[in-house]
């Protein structure tokens, strides 16, 4: 039966690029695929992209493809990524270019695109937000960018025609993946059943490092060899959909049945019912089997038909965040960081600051868990040697949100003893609204730059 | 005893909710935490933190537990004003639970 190896080389933007080199170098790999996108980075990318129009595409799309290119030629690995964010025809120009340059010759760039919707998001006004249940229309004046999640379609076409690299903006993360499959395999895209199987190959693979030991280890409980040069992960996928999760031998970490257990059931809601624009997907029949040292046999995912609405992810710019923080030590170290929280929250009523919402917390003592929890946790004692204040407040404008950090460094001198170590924050905050919409609205379009 | 002697755990999020996946490191124990970690528990554990309803799914086939937790992160990630905004460090002491 045919087989395709397919390498995750990357779980999140920023992401490191050794371990994606390490498996098109020696991983026997057909596609790797890069997952760059969180949710709300389109929408930061989109207000580049205002300001510059060749810009609003994955910050490290330049430098990631200086060293991925030459190995795409070298072992005739395709590379599938949504790291054309805002501006997916900007990074095939750039793509172009890097090849150029390189001498590289022969190399077809597809850029996919129709998933921004931002000009005729007024159409949507009336639909409602998923977050908070209002009407979209309450948010209008605010809204920066507005994308679809979309499925595999556009990414086909640019295989069928004959592209190396394909670029996407906002696409279903685990659609990128099953893209592959459906072109390798012929796939069809009513085969809700074989749609699921491939939808789970995508959400094993996109967190990367998350499958092959990383966010796992725990000391005495759950030890991960060589975690420091932790390896990506490598599916080798069977045309009916059966998976092998592995990764390179001589690379750290290790990929085991509780390792593809916690990442089969991470971040998804309802395992019977995981929504993706293609299909919806059934995890609750997956089997795992360990069949050799960091292979795992993992298998029994299905679907079912998919709902025929997309989800867009609309941005927009929501309010700011001040932070301060200052760290009290030794004996009576939590009784002074308590009274500099004290302190501030009473120069906030003091000098009438307008603020929506205040938090004040103790780092080392209820910073993580709030107070219920974390008294249990410390058995009610109040003795801590190292106690950190933490002021976090939002604000309607940004002057509002600096004056949290200037109050908590203002501690220093007008403070209690021996405050310390102070640090402050601002931010705007740009969020999410998420609506659905029929898929019908929706036209892909691939364009492509050769060299 | 503790949750953490026979399990393990990996938080997500999406928007405001949070997902614990709870996971018996022997299939034999799958059983026991059925029985004992309910979504009840689970949302008095953290109730300074979910506002939300908890829900629980089960994976028997890999002896997991999905706990589901509505408006469980400050408003979203977004805007949470949170230290931890994601909520990544929930699972670890959800582990810390006595059994």
């Amino acid at each position: 039966m045919k087989k395709i190896r397919i390498g995750s080389g990357a779980g999140f933007a920023g992401d490191r690029i050794e371990p994606a080199l390490e498996i098109m170098e020696n991983g026997n790999i057909d596609y790797i695929v890069f997952e760059c996108l969180a949710e709300r980075t389109i929408a930061i990318n989109q207000q580049q992209k205002l300001l510059d129009g060749d810009k609003g595409y994955n910050e490290f799309l330049e430098c990631r493809m200086r060293k991925i290119l030459p190995l795409c030629v070298e072992k005739g690995v395709k590379v599938i990524t949504n790291m054309g964010s805002a501006n997916p025809a900007a990074a095939i120009r750039v793509i172009k270019e890097i090849a150029w340059d390189m001498g590289i010759r022969g190399m077809k760039v597809a850029a996919v695109l129709g998933d921004d919707i931002l000009d005729r998001v007024d159409k949507y006004m009336n639909c409602e937000i998923l977050e908070n249940s209002k009407k979209l229309s309450s948010i209008k004046s605010q809204i920066i960018s507005a994308n679809v999640y979309t499925g595999v379609e556009g990414i086909i076409e640019a295989l069928n025609n004959g592209a190396h690299i394909v670029v996407t903006g906002r696409t279903a993360d685990p659609s990128l993946t099953l893209a592959s499959l459906m072109f390798e395999f012929g796939w069809s895209k009513s085969d809700y059943e074989i749609l699921g199987k491939g939808i789970l190959v995508g959400h094993l693979l996109e967190c990367a490092g998350q499958i092959t030991g990383g966010y796992f280890a725990d000391p005495g409980y759950k030890d991960v060899p060589k975690l420091w040069n932790l390896g990506f992960p490598i599916a080798e996928v069977t045309e009916n959909g059966d998976i092998i999760i592995t990764k390179l031998e001589n690379s750290g970490g290790m990929v085991t049945e509780h390792t593809c257990k916690e990442q089969i059931v991470y971040e998804i809601h309802d395992p019977s019912n995981y929504f993706t624009p293609d299909v919806i997907a059934d995890f609750s029949e997956v089997t795992v089997k360990e069949i050799e040292k960091n292979k795992v046999l993992v298998k029994g995912a299905s679907g079912k038909e998919k709902t025929g609405l997309f989800k867009v992810s609309i941005g927009y710019k929501d309010c700011y965040i001040g932070e301060g923080e200052i760290s009290y030590g030794g004996s009576g170290a939590y009784g002074r960081a308590r009274l500099a929280g004290k302190i501030v929250k009473k120069r906030l009523e003091y000098i009438n600051l307008p603020v929506k919402e205040l938090k004040i917390d103790f780092i080392g003592v209820n910073s993580l868990y709030g107070n219920h929890l974390s008294s249990i946790l410390n058995d009610n004692k109040a003795d801590f040697k190292e106690v950190r204040l933490r002021v976090a407040a939002r604000t309607l404008n940004r002057e509002d949100a600096e004056t949290i950090g200037n109050e908590v460094e203002a501690l220093y001198t007008n403070g209690p003893s021996g405050g310390g170590g102070a640090r402050k924050y601002t931010r705007d905050v740009v969020s999410i609204a998420s609506i659905f919409v029929p898929d019908k609205d929706i036209i892909t379009k691939v364009i492509y730059e050769e060299v | 005893m503790k949750l953490r002697d026979i399990a393990h755990s990996r938080t997500g999020d999406k928007g405001n909710i949070s997902n614990i996946s709870l996971i018996a490191y022997r299939d034999d124990d799958y059983e026991l935490i059925k029985k004992i970690v309910t979504a009840e528990r689970v949302k008095n554990w953290f109730r300074d933190t979910v506002k939300g309803e908890v829900i629980r799914y089960e994976l028997p086939k890999i002896c997991a537990l999905n706990f589901v937790m509505y408006d469980a992160l400050g408003g979203g990630v977004t805007r949470s004003l949170s230290l931890d905004t994601h909520g990544k460090c929930l699972s670890s002491v959800l582990l810390d639970m006595d059994i």
